[in-house]
């Protein structure tokens, strides 16, 4: 965390100086006048609530036409294959596992919105982008199956590597899922690359407690998973801060309580970013948007369409968030840069740790 | 040269008649611009543009990823271990599905319509639904007895599973042309029945199982969801190792590097294929159409079609079953929750009505051109026999064998001059047809090279032009096979999430759309959903390939 606090205070510095260049780059080269059409490209599992954009075009007259592309890694790549002729105006969707790569290939136009104003600094990670909403990637418990065999839910990620939780989680592989991803880097940022224990030790006493290995999220939630619409026999799974909230939503038949719960210690904060591509004819307009975004309409439709947390702090939380879930106090960060960096290395060394 | 196509020449020449009949040298040529063109502008060009772009993003052309993965011990375990698998997935496919061809080809029975449609749903199955399923039934407490999960018998399981429809349908659209007197005659003659399955039916049938068994090789080849869930992560193809550095290094250059290696693969395999197929094309008097079929008469071929169907049950069946009754599982017992709720839009993030109708339409939109396109290059194969036809062959066949992530990124790349077409939702029809023409090409060449050269010419001698003679002789004869073609053009389309997955489109959720994103939220609800939309996908397959099968080019009377 240390590092991530030095980082924003270079980036606050850095959000006035260019503050000041953008407004004079407006005087310069004039801007599209009048209503416009906003390409806005985003990954599929970008969702609202009918009449959200809607509103966005009443207010403002442009008309928004929504491109869907694959996921947050493909969509990064197409906006690199498609550099200096950008497919769109706006991106949402780019996260911080995916953002070292995307800043390093300059995708971006730089905008600091005045609705950043009520987002916490910890989300802020470059002038570039805009964060719009987080996501943490945590461990969830099945709270009957664990109950079942007299044990108390994990504290700490150590306490997964006891013989009593012998054969209990499922994870996923972080070369092919996104959340698999994101808990390797939690246990690279929790255990560090040096000294007496690091994150190699930790995932190769994992393997020896037997942690089962799935390929994607839907297989290890739903086919090795106990709790909730889990169908398998294992009580411990990395998944979303979400998802219990999510159990409740779509039980059937509706529940009282959560099912699953999750457990705060060891979480990895997943941003999703907007940012401007650059090259864009209409760049006044995607300012607008990117400021709707922030706006507490569209951050208030993000939870129940989206499954993800609003960066707004004003925003309100619709009630089964407040109620199952919490938010864990001190989730797991690594620079994007870092990240960008070691990614495919990272994955061959747990590779080699846990599957070999 | 080789013999046979020596012969066959001596024989157009010695039969003086005029130059007749569409496939006759000479006329139509321009055909020859469909698939070219075609192909050209929808394959070749995107993907040279990709790699192209993916070498030179900064600027110069780079090819040190070749190096660097050639020199790579893990490409070459991945490449080795692409083809074995393929290989005996495709061994073990034409093992299981051949009896299911035979009978479905050879015997009437009640529901065959109904069976020879259903064969279909496995190739249309996103893999992540049937993962599941499979899980169960591959594991200790499943009806096997032995764990197999992540290993490599649940990935030979899972692609005989898939691809038994390809086989089945293929090879049997062909055997139901092959007139039964001939291996009756052979048993009047003396024969035992298994000689004279050997020595006559099996050499008529070898084309279409080369062309089924090619099709089924090169879908293994890239094969990517089943390895990474079913097989565990001891394997991975080329096509894993693709999308991998495409999606989580976000490596381009290594992605595309790795995409040219496995199209060289294919390349190669796909020669030598169509070097072996050559040699064993035949003429053969093709019943045109209608059945050869008929009731299971004797107490022996009932026990043949009973045990056949039986099996089939169990294989295709289990799996489906499972997801169908997991379907119905609701919380007050078996029921349709899950349906009502789809039907009434309580299904949260996409509308399941408005995806039915999107999948119908690519599937429309990507079948006309895959029969044209497919028609068309199988005209052109089968009547330049040299070099030509032969290099079209293996051209056309490629789509098959490249990776979904090299197609999607390049129809990015490439459409942005003279008209920016990148964000058309015409891409995503296109992508589908691209995939789905090798499939027309593959059902229809083998019944057409097969057509006997007297019919056209006695046709023709009788005065009949060129475009009457294809019509009255060739298109009955090859528009069952074509129709098969269309059945998998419609399959490829209603299931694909490969290659739409790497376009940048406007958002229409077609049908495997909705079941992910349903499938992206945790809760029974969202999980009963996705698994009564996936048994919708199941009915609609077989509702549509029923359809197609049942429909016979108007005006064309049995003879």
């Amino acid at each position: 965390m240390r590092m991530r606090r030095s980082r924003i205070t270079r980036i606050g510095a850095a959000a006035a100086a260019v503050a000041v260049l953008v407004a004079g780059c407006g005087a310069g080269t004039p801007e599209e006048e009048g209503p416009q059409t906003i390409r806005l490209v985003t990954h599929d599992s970008f969702n609202l609530s009918e009449g959200t954009l809607e509103r966005f075009e009443a207010a403002t007259g442009h008309t928004v036409e929504h491109l869907a592309s694959g996921d947050a890694g493909a969509m990064v790549n197409q906006a690199v294959l498609t550099k200096g002729n950008p497919i769109g105006d706006v991106m949402f969707g780019v996260d911080n596992t995916f953002l070292g790569r995307a800043l390093e290939e300059g995708l971006f136009e730089e905008y600091v919105s005045p609705y950043l104003a009520d987002v916490p600094d910890d989300l802020k990670l470059d002038t570039r982008v805009t964060p719009i909403d987080f996501g943490d990637v945590c461990l969830n418990y099945d709270i009957a199956g664990l109950a079942d065999l007299g044990l108390p839910p994990p504290s700490t990620l150590r306490d997964l590597t006891r013989p009593e939780y012998a054969g209990l989680l499922v994870v996923e592989h972080p070369g092919t899922s996104s959340p698999g991803l994101a808990f390797l880097l939690s246990t690279v940022a929790v255990f560090g690359e040096e000294g007496g224990y690091t994150w190699r030790d930790y995932w190769a006493d994992l393997a020896a407690n037997d942690v089962l290995v799935s390929a994607g999220w839907e297989d290890a939630y739903y086919g090795s998973f106990s709790g909730g619409s889990g169908g398998g026999d294992r009580p411990i799974v990395v998944s979303y801060a979400s998802s219990p909230p999510a159990e409740v939503i779509f039980a059937d038949p509706p529940v009282a309580e959560a099912p699953t719960a999750v457990v705060p210690a060891g979480c990895f904060r997943q941003i999703e970013f907007a940012g401007i591509l650059a090259g864009t004819p209409v760049p006044k307009a995607a300012r607008q948007l990117i400021d709707f975004m922030l706006g507490l309409e569209f951050q208030e439709d993000i939870p129940l369409n989206m499954f993800v947390f609003p960066a707004n702090e004003k925003a309100e939380l619709p009630e089964e968030f407040v109620r199952y879930t919490e938010i864990p106090d001190d989730p797991a960060g690594l620079p994007p840069e870092e990240i960008d960096a070691n990614r495919s290395r990272w994955i061959d060394e747990w590779t080699e740790a846990v599957i070999s | 040269m080789d013999r046979g196509r020596n012969l066959l020449k001596s024989e157009v020449l010695k039969s003086g008649v005029p130059k007749s009949g569409i496939l006759k040298s000479g006329a139509g040529r321009w055909l020859l611009v469909v698939p070219v063109l075609f192909f050209g502008l929808f394959f070749l060009y995107p993907l040279v543009r990709v790699v192209m772009r993916s070498l030179s993003l900064d600027g110069s052309l780079d090819l040190s990823p070749f190096l660097e993965i050639l020199t790579k011990g893990s490409l070459r375990r991945a490449a080795w271990f692409t083809v074995w698998q393929a290989a005996a997935s495709t061994l073990a496919t034409l093992v299981f599905a051949l009896p299911g061809a035979y009978v479905l080809a050879r015997y009437s029975f009640f529901g065959r319509r109904l069976v020879r449609a259903a064969v279909t749903v496995p190739f249309v199955l996103p893999t992540v639904v049937v993962g599941a399923a499979y899980l169960a039934l591959l594991g200790p407490g499943g009806p096997l007895g032995v764990d197999l999960r992540q290993t490599v018998w649940a990935i030979l399981i899972a692609h005989v599973f898939f691809n038994y429809a390809v086989v089945v349908r293929m090879v049997g659209s062909f055997w139901e042309l092959i007139d039964p007197k001939l291996e009756e005659a052979a048993r009047v003659l003396g024969a035992a029945r298994l000689r004279a399955f050997l020595n006559v039916t099996l050499p008529l049938l070898l084309p279409p199982i080369a062309a089924a068994a090619s099709i089924v090789f090169l879908f293994t080849f890239t094969s990517f969801g089943v390895v990474l869930i079913l097989g565990g992560f001891g394997y991975a193809t080329i096509e894993v190792a693709v999308w991998r550095e495409a999606v989580i290094n976000l490596d381009l250059a290594a992605s595309a590097a790795l995409a040219v290696v496995q199209l060289a693969g294919v390349g190669a395999a796909l020669w030598a294929y169509t070097r072996l197929q050559q040699r064993y094309a035949r003429r053969l008097p093709l019943r045109p159409s209608g059945s050869a079929a008929r009731r299971p008469r004797t107490p022996r071929q009932y026990l043949v079609v009973g045990a056949v169907l039986a099996s089939m049950l169990i294989y295709l069946g289990a799996p489906i079953a499972a997801l169908v009754w997991r379907s119905l599982d609701t919380a007050a017992g078996l029921g349709p929750d899950h349906y009502t709720a789809l039907v009434r839009g309580g299904a949260p993030f996409v509308d399941p009505g408005e995806a039915v109708v999107n999948s119908l339409w690519f599937a429309v939109a990507a079948v006309v051109p895959a029969l044209a396109v497919g028609l068309a290059s199988a005209v052109v194969i089968v009547r330049r026999p040299g070099r030509l036809g032969a290099r079209l062959d293996t051209l056309l066949m490629l789509p098959l064998g490249t990776s979904a992530v090299t197609i999607g990124f390049g129809f990015l790349v490439a459409f942005d001059w003279p008209v920016d077409l990148r964000t058309s939702l015409w891409l995503i029809p296109l992508a589908h047809s691209v995939v789905a023409v090798p499939f027309v090409i593959r059902t229809v060449v083998p019944v057409l090279r097969s057509v006997q050269p007297r019919l056209r010419e006695a046709a023709a001698v009788l005065g009949a032009s060129p475009r009457r003679v294809f019509r009255e002789i060739e298109l009955p004869i090859i528009s069952r096979a074509a129709l098969v073609g269309a059945g998998f053009a419609a399959a490829v389309s209603l299931g694909e999430f490969g290659a739409t997955a790497f376009l940048v489109r406007p958002d229409r959720p077609t049908i495997p759309n909705a079941i992910f994103r349903l499938l992206g939220q945790p809760g029974a609800a969202t999980l009963g959903q996705a698994l009564a939309l996936s048994t919708v996908l199941m009915i609609l397959t077989t509702m549509i390939i029923m359809a197609i099968d049942r429909y016979r080019v108007a005006g064309l009377g049995e003879f």
